[in-house]
């Protein structure tokens, strides 16, 4: 388990304060950009940030999140420059690092090759939707003794014996899919069932459960960290960030919209 | 394929199930469905009944006298899948799945299509039991296989244009699990090749394994003896694991399945998947992927929208690590040549990806010698490939 990420988690716990874990994809403008967005989200106040990383077939994302994969492959973005990126962070900053992204990036050229340069250059852990705790078994093994958290995803559509089982594999936190579709932006999200179906993957875990997809706006980010551990936000960051062309114009709209986020989520 | 003991799911190191967290549910809901379905004899009874009646099978197994002349070589018999109703074999799958659907309370079908003879089967299957269908096709597909989107239509299907990526058959398949994802509830996914989440690979492959199973019975029959080898196109490889499967025990009949060569051997001219990709996951299953270096997933080429596709069904990667099954790449111009051929020595015209699987035969003919049987699967007919320019 990594202890960056527990101790950061644990450190915001312990003073009764939400988690806000925003994401960018890495590459999307160039990887120089990502570093300077990484530094501005931690200096808006995440708690960690996401990097995901682009693959060319995202079946769980929305447009938003597909166009900046299909933005950073045209920029040539591999895995190894991410890792490379990262290591590069470490110099300046001890913020949380999770990569999240599609499993078949990760295979290349081996997924213990990769764990072994994520603990190298100082990646935290691993979000990988489309690999699940069933698959994932010899994931985890590699991961846990390389100190690299695995967080796995629970969706409304999870039964309770699933809740379990992907409550029992993740390390980190546990990552409560807010609602039945892909990313991107929601005006509404189910904030009923989100309550309930998060009180019944407690029962399972002492892990923080932040939950993530759809939240777009500061008050949603509000509401759902009242009935979670906290919240992840990527599509609207990025959608924030596309509108413009300008790298200087994208980073203050960045840094505005989660200040924002960051506010509502630990000054409830 | 009973016979061959497998850990649920797997054949051998592929196979699986890498879905997305919503989706599992879902499908272990499907697979719970098929396993009942498997325990029912009212199902079967269903399933053959429509086999008989709607698709017509059982479908012909036509020696080619023309052809086995012209070649010189083996006796060719053909495996005539293009004589069922709507022109292909993907009616077989279709029919089982929608009888799955059925049973699980589903009313929206969603589909996949690269030629569009999957699309045009599920639109078909929809039509028949009253269910609302979308199919998910990619827009260079719809340019090209156009009579085919005019059919899921005329069907009263939706056919919705997928425009991202290569906006061929791995695209359209995205978006159709996007679509899954949103709408699992409500939706049945019907795949249509061996590809995907476990149980898919195994499903579609025991709903098309009519084709060999028949395909045995009527060699034996006719020519009193079995093939040498069995020929059949790959792409995600529904119709070769399909006829494959009737003859997998059977270990001195040789497998070859024919993948599309395209226009040569570099990365993104082809669509030879298990004879140049390196293992991987794509949509849901581990197996041979084409894909670059650092596992983004590579741009295919194919004159045969059918074929057109960067993965490839688990279980023929592990018949092809087993040796038990070889794979051979045939050009898009080889595949052109031998659709001409078959039209004018046996008045079939075959569909450009089953013309794959006849272009090889004509090579393997020759190997094989005089005394030689073989048996080539004409997957599906050509009429959706022609075009008013290609008439001359």
């Amino acid at each position: 388990m990594s202890t960056r990420l527990f101790n950061r988690f644990a450190r915001e716990r312990m003073a009764g304060r939400k988690l806000y874990v925003p994401f960018v994809t890495a590459g999307d403008r160039g990887l120089a950009f990502t570093k300077k967005a990484v530094l501005t989200l931690v200096q808006s106040g995440a708690d960690a940030v996401e990097l995901g990383i682009p693959f060319s077939d995202p079946l769980a994302d929305g447009p938003v999140i597909q166009r900046a994969s299909q933005r950073a492959l045209e920029r040539g973005t591999t895995l190894p420059q991410v890792f490379k990126l990262v290591a590069e962070l470490r110099q300046v900053t001890d913020i949380p690092i999770l990569m999240m992204g599609y499993l078949n990036p990760f295979l290349q050229p081996s997924l213990e090759q990769n764990a072994s340069l994520a603990a190298k250059t100082g990646v935290d852990g691993f979000i990988i939707p489309d690999f699940p705790p069933e698959e994932a078994t010899d994931w985890n093994r590699i991961c846990a003794t390389k100190g690299l958290d695995t967080v796995f995803l629970v969706a409304p559509t999870s039964t309770p014996s699933r809740m379990q089982a992907v409550a029992k594999a993740a390390t980190g936190f546990v990552y409560y899919v807010s609602v039945t579709g892909t990313t991107g932006m929601r005006t509404q999200l189910p904030t009923t069932d989100l309550g309930a179906g998060i009180e019944k993957v407690r029962k399972y875990t002492p892990l923080p459960i932040l939950v993530g997809f759809g939240i777009s706006t500061p008050e949603q980010a509000r509401k759902t960290s009242e009935i979670s551990d906290g919240v992840i936000v990527a599509s609207v960051l990025i959608n924030a960030m596309e509108k413009t062309k300008n790298d200087a114009a994208a980073l203050k709209r960045l840094a505005g919209l989660s200040r924002q986020m960051a506010h509502a989520v630990k000054n409830r | 394929m009973e016979k061959i003991k497998h850990k649920d799911g797997w054949f051998g190191e592929y196979g699986g199930c890498y879905a997305p967290e919503t989706l599992m549910p879902a499908i272990a809901e499907l697979k719970a469905a098929l396993a009942a379905s498997r325990r029912d004899p009212a199902f079967k009874r269903e399933l053959n009944e429509l086999s008989k009646n709607y698709v017509g099978r059982p479908t012909p197994l036509d020696f080619a006298q023309r052809l086995t002349t012209s070649w010189g070589g083996a006796r060719v018999f053909l495996k005539r899948e293009d004589l069922n109703h709507t022109g292909s074999h993907k009616l077989n799958n279709c029919i089982g799945q929608v009888l799955l659907a059925r049973r699980m309370g589903k009313r929206r079908i969603i589909a996949e299509t690269g030629a569009g003879q999957h699309g045009v089967a599920a639109a078909t299957v929809c039509a028949r039991f009253g269910l609302q269908c979308r199919v998910y096709m990619g827009t260079e597909d719809m340019a090209r296989q156009s009579l085919n989107v005019y059919r899921m239509r005329l069907l009263g299907a939706e056919v919705f244009p997928v425009d991202s990526g290569s906006k061929t058959l791995k695209d359209a398949m995205n978006e159709a699990v996007r679509d899954w994802i949103t709408n699992v509830r409500t939706t049945y996914y019907m795949i249509g090749t061996v590809a995907g989440f476990d149980p898919y690979p195994t499903m579609v492959r025991d709903f098309q394994s009519v084709i060999g199973k028949e395909a045995r019975q009527q060699v034996l029959a006719q020519a009193k003896r079995l093939p040498d080898a069995v020929v059949a196109c790959v792409g995600g490889g529904s119709n070769s694991m399909g006829i494959f499967s009737g003859f997998v025990l059977d270990k001195k009949v040789r497998l070859i399945g024919v993948e599309a060569g395209g226009r040569g051997p570099g990365l993104g001219e082809h669509s030879s998947t298990l004879t140049k990709g390196k293992v991987g996951v794509l949509h849901g299953s581990r197996s041979y992927v084409l894909q670059d270096a650092y596992g983004q997933i590579a741009p295919t080429h194919s004159v045969a929208a059918g074929l057109d596709y960067p993965g490839v069904g688990p279980e023929l990667a592990y018949l092809k690590d087993i040796g038990r099954a070889e794979f051979v790449a045939i050009t898009d111009k080889q595949a052109l040549a031998a659709q001409r051929e078959l039209s004018q020595l046996e008045g079939i015209i075959p569909a450009t990806e089953s013309s794959h699987a006849i272009a090889y035969g004509k090579i393997l003919a020759k190997k094989l010698g005089k005394k030689a049987l073989m048996i080539v699967n004409v997957s599906g007919r050509g009429d959706k490939d022609l075009k008013p320019e290609d008439i001359a």
